[in-house]
């Protein structure tokens, strides 16, 4: 993939803070607004897919490395089935940190209320490791797609 | 007679289709209500969240994103494995 022009360039650079802040928004919110883990995961990687495509996959290579995209992934998968297991003691996927008072530990509210952040249990950190897995797994989707195209193309010149 | 055949099943597939659409329920009063009842009224005590589909996504049936995620995981192994002879 060839770097596009200056003014693509300089919006992307632009953007790209704004896409990955809402991304990380809707991932950690997702207890409270609509979202989670995956959406806000998709967010985040299409962020990535902005920078590969405006600066082409040479380029992106500096600060989009596939090696810590995938440890990245492996690790928050595992965490999420860590964070499944924590509950064990009374069931697989059990929720022992709601309302309890220490992390995210707040009742909630009941009814219409404007949120707290402090809520949730084990919620927001399934939330936080499924949104980390999600990115990670799309941005090396995309990366090694690039990556494919590339040789495809050099391989049909040639 | 191709085209004979193709238009008869198109008309029995779409007269099935209305059949079902008129029938249909209508929205927000399903058959059985215990269940959304259930999660409407205890999601936000039993869990502390506010977003139930998040309560029910992540608590309620956490095997079911715990199966997503690995399909996730699953496709990106596959991509790799697909692309592995390409190098730089």
């Amino acid at each position: 993939m060839k770097e596009m022009s200056k003014i693509v360039k300089t919006v992307a650079n632009f953007v790209y803070g704004f896409i990955l802040i809402y991304g990380f928004y809707i991932i950690v919110h997702g207890h409270l607004t609509p979202g989670g883990g995956f959406q806000g995961g998709a967010v985040t990687a299409s962020a990535f897919a902005l920078i590969l495509v405006s600066y082409g996959s040479v380029n992106s290579k500096k600060f989009l490395k596939k090696d810590i995209f995938s440890l990245f992934e492996s690790f928050g998968l595992t965490l999420f089935i860590l964070l499944a297991f924590s509950g064990l003691g009374i069931t697989f996927f059990y929720n022992f940190l709601a309302n309890y008072g220490s992390w995210f530990g707040d009742a909630a509210v009941i009814g219409v209320n404007p949120g707290n952040m402090n809520t949730g249990g084990l919620i927001p950190l399934m939330n936080m490791a499924v949104g980390l897995e999600v990115l990670s797994a799309l941005g090396v989707i995309v990366l090694i797609m690039a990556k494919g195209a590339e040789f495809t193309r050099k391989k049909e010149n040639s | 007679m191709k085209k004979i055949i193709f238009a008869v099943a198109f008309l029995i597939f779409f007269s099935f289709l209305m059949v079902s659409a008129i029938n249909m329920r209508t929205f927000g009063e399903p058959t059985i209500t215990k269940m959304d009842d259930y999660f409407i009224e205890n999601a936000q005590k039993e869990t502390g969240a506010n977003n139930v589909v998040t309560s029910i996504v992540f608590d309620y049936r956490g095997f079911d994103t715990l199966g997503e995620a690995t399909v996730l995981f699953t496709a990106v192994v596959g991509v790799v494995a697909l692309f592995r002879g390409v190098k730089k």
